[in-house]
């Protein structure tokens, strides 16, 4: 077979062969396998240098077996569709060049952790996004809202720009392992969208999200395990920021 | 089949959906419905800046903005559209900022500005720094920003809810003109279970965004399938200039992926292969930030004539090396990284290769600058709205300058949500017939249920592929009647493979098979108009360049078209320009 991934440039590098070995499960069931069983599929797909992991998921859905069921969108990192487990780390699959892997094993691809999965790599994301609502993500100014813009400094700014990057993909906290084991954790993705606006020279509302992340289900619970870190498809310092939160708490200066 | 009654529904959560949203739901009950997550819309993919003639950092004025506007939109933009545009820009920035989005700042601390292209100083003098931004992500901010205050506002959004008909009280092809025709509500598969819902509504908004997936190459995320403009045609509405499809200029060579026009705002500059700066050539007064049909065009040319990049000779550089290193950081970011990660180049000391990509739809659901959608000239479908992307109003004519985009959803989002909140509180729910749902359900079960019998022929992927390689190949940045007539054939050969399009997923949850497979229907649709109305403009105009017509003709061709559903054919009619101030002139830069 040979590959023709939609997004591959004209390239005359040799094609890659790849394995891939994908943790399913159909919750109507197939003919093999029983509603909600997890199983492992393995497909072998050959592939350009330049392909990403998602190109080869869509090689497989596309020609081998349509029923795969998984979420994207932009395939360049930044809608924050496609976050999964490839070969046991959290990230983006438009992100991970196959090239950059070791293609002598099979690839894995689960979904992401601690999310109830709804079919194949698709998670139900809604208790992510209630935790993120949780935290009041939006501005919260004090005084007379003024005619022109509110003022705010390059270096006003810089203190909170790198929260700004967040696309709620939820790769950071489907990767704590407080997470995975703590029902109540908001985890750290609702802790950094709260950095957000706790450090946005703008905001006035620092000390209720603060009192929310005070709670049992806050930042306490992080243990500083840095996965979230690693997992960050947009380089945010993830640990850092939750580190900022919890210095805020202990100074109570913000 | 579940039953919903709301005041307002709003198909899609993009940038124009939200900003809809935030005015309609303030008055009225509004639903949000999107067949993703509102953050992953692709407004979050724009990147450049958000037009508005704040004045922070250089003289600049609403009028000069709409100068501009119109110019870059080779005159085919309705020019009362333009005035409103960008007179309301100043206000759209400001309340963005006050929602909390963080722009760049000046050392005084107000809203930056950056370069465009075909943005200028005084109607054409010198660029000029009009482009609000907050690095690269602007868009991204705008998106985020938007949801924050949806989550505030306590919008009530239906995720995963892919609208599929758009229902009407009354065939609006067969209502005579004058006579009323009001929308009735639309019916959307909730991916989840694979349950219909109908949903009633005195409102609809569409605000469904871009069709770019069409191309192969292009910047537009794998679900911009152009639903809201199909859905529409195919209930019998018109489609205006859909023959403008915009190229952006620097895409990742053979990606397709978008680098900002803010590459070249921040100084970055194009080369051919032997290193000349070439847009000196084709634009001598603003050169790389002339507007993108004219880039897109010299690059394409460039590369036909031999003086292409690689070993193929198939694209160009964009050459940044000559920049502070810190200022790319700091100011392209994203961009930058995309080179990194996709192509293995390093920005600070080599030039990227890139080529134009599908990007925008100039074209859409014609709307008044309310916001409204007209089913001919002149009469509207009562109740029924359409912003952003998805719609025309006209204000990018046939060509749009980069940064108005990101304006537009906010401008015309806002006016859509605000005259259908209004609608709404005077209107009654139009009744339905209770079978309303019966020939979609229908439709997609025989989908669900069709085993493929000639093979490869009735793949989606396989229909789809062969759809994107003819128009890449045939209606992209250079036209003649005969590539658009060879694009024409392969369509209707395309079509007859459709009919007899088979999936493999036979579940009802997350059948995203089944999805796809409809969205290959809406592609196929949108193909034909934009193809039909690109044949019947036999003259070149913004992003429509027809080799075998290669001048401007204003005496004929100074209208928009209008394509309606005629059977199975596109039947291509036209609309008057509205000309306020400004009598077309010689676009040079």
């Amino acid at each position: 077979m040979t590959a023709t991934s939609d997004t591959a440039p004209s390239s005359d590098a040799p094609p890659l062969r790849v394995r891939l070995k994908i943790q399913r499960v159909n919750p109507e069931g197939t003919p093999e396998h029983a509603p909600g069983e997890e199983y492992w599929d393995e497909f072998t797909v050959d592939m350009h240098a330049t392909d990403r992991v998602l190109d080869a998921l869509h090689k497989v859905k596309w020609e081998h077996d349509g029923s795969l069921a998984f979420r994207r969108s932009c395939a360049h990192g930044v809608c924050g569709s496609d976050a999964m487990r490839i070969n046991g780390k959290n990230r983006l699959a438009c992100k991970v060049l196959l090239k950059d892997l070791n293609l002598a094993q099979p690839v894995t691809v689960e979904p992401i952790k601690g999310l109830p999965v709804e079919k194949d790599l698709i998670v139900d994301m809604e208790p992510f996004f209630a935790s993120y609502r949780e935290i009041m993500p939006f501005l919260m100014p004090a005084g007379e809202t003024p005619e022109r813009e509110r003022l705010q400094t390059p270096e006003e700014r810089a203190r909170y720009e790198d929260t700004t990057k967040c696309i709620l993909c939820a790769a950071c906290t489907s990767s704590c392992p407080v997470f995975w084991t703590d029902g109540q954790f908001f985890g750290p993705q609702a802790i950094i969208g709260a950095h957000r606006f706790i450090f946005d020279s703008r905001d006035s509302g620092e000390w209720d999200r603060l009192e929310i992340l005070n709670d049992r289900a806050g930042v306490w619970k992080c243990r500083t395990v840095f996965n979230c870190t690693d997992a960050c498809p947009r380089g945010i310092q993830v640990t850092e920021a939750i580190s900022e939160v919890k210095k805020a708490l202990t100074t109570g200066n913000v | 089949m579940t039953t919903h009654e709301f005041d307002v529904v709003i198909v899609g959560a993009g940038g124009a959906g939200m900003r809809a949203a935030l005015e309609s739901s303030q008055h009225t009950r509004t639903a949000v419905l999107t067949k993703l997550y509102p953050t992953r819309s692709h407004t979050g993919a724009a990147q450049g800046g958000m037009a508005a003639a704040l004045a922070n950092v250089e003289a600049d004025n609403a009028e000069w903005h709409t100068f501009d506007t119109v110019k870059g939109g080779d005159y085919l933009v309705d020019q009362d559209a333009a005035e409103i545009l960008c007179t309301e820009a100043v206000d759209a920035v400001l309340d963005l900022e006050k929602m909390g989005l963080p722009f760049n700042r000046t050392d005084d601390g107000r809203i930056d500005q950056r370069r465009f292209g075909g943005h200028t100083r005084d109607h054409g003098k010198a660029a000029v720094r009009r482009a609000c931004y907050s690095a690269d992500r602007t868009g991204h901010m705008i998106l985020q920003t938007l949801y924050q205050q949806c989550i505030k506002q306590e919008v009530e959004f239906f995720n995963e809810y892919y609208v599929l008909e758009l229902l009407l009280d009354t065939d609006p092809q067969k209502a005579a003109p004058g006579t009323p025709v009001s929308v009735a509500g639309v019916l959307a598969l909730e991916l989840a279970t694979g349950e219909i819902h109908t949903f009633r509504a005195k409102s609809v908004i569409m605000a469904t965004g871009g069709s770019g997936k069409v191309y192969k190459t292009t910047s537009n995320a794998h679900t911009l399938t152009g639903d809201g403009m199909a859905i529409a045609y195919a209930a019998g509405l018109p489609l205006e200039d859909m023959e403008f499809f915009q190229f952006h200029p620097t895409g990742l060579a053979g990606l397709g992926i978008l680098l900002s026009e803010a590459a070249r705002g921040e100084g970055g500059i194009l080369r051919n292969a032997s290193g000349e700066r070439f847009m000196e050539r084709y634009a001598p007064t603003i050169k790389d930030l002339a507007p993108r049909d004219m880039v897109a065009r010299a690059m394409a040319n460039e590369v036909r004539e031999g003086r292409g990049c690689g070993p193929n000779k198939d694209y160009v550089h964009l050459d940044l090396t000559h920049l502070d290193p810190e200022v790319i950081d700091a100011k392209l970011p994203d961009i930058t990284e995309f080179a990194r990660t996709y192509l293995g180049v390093e920005p600070h000391n080599e030039p990227v290769p890139v080529y134009p990509t599908a990007h925008y739809a100039m074209g859409g659901i014609p709307t008044t600058v309310k916001a409204e959608v007209l089913r001919n000239n002149t009469d509207v479908v009562a109740g029924l709205y359409a912003a952003g992307e998805c719609a025309c109003v006209s204000v990018h004519g046939a060509n749009r300058l980069g940064t108005n985009s990101l304006l537009d959803i906010n401008v015309f989002g806002r006016r859509a949500g605000i005259a259908a909140a209004e609608y709404a509180a005077q209107a009654e729910l139009p009744p339905m017939a209770d079978d309303a749902a019966a020939s979609l359900t229908s439709r997609i079960e025989r989908l669900r249920e069709t085993v493929g019998t000639s093979g490869e022929s009735t793949r989606v992927a396989h229909i789809r592929s062969a759809l994107q390689e003819t128009m890449d190949r045939n209606v992209q940045v250079f036209r003649t009647e005969e590539s658009l007539t060879e694009a024409q054939q392969d369509v209707a050969t395309l079509r007859e493979q459709y009919a007899q399009v088979a999936i493999h997923d036979r579940g009802a949850r997350y059948n995203t098979d089944l999805l796809e497979a409809v969205e290959l229907g809406f592609l196929l649709d949108l193909s034909d108009v934009i193809i039909a109305s690109a044949l019947w403009r036999t003259e070149s105009r913004g992003g429509h360049y027809r080799e075998d017509f290669p001048e401007r003709n204003d005496d004929t061709f100074m209208v928009h078209s209008m394509a309606y559903p005629d059977e199975h054919n596109v039947k291509v009619d036209t609309k008057p320009v509205v000309v306020t101030q400004y009598q077309p002139m010689e676009r040079t830069y």
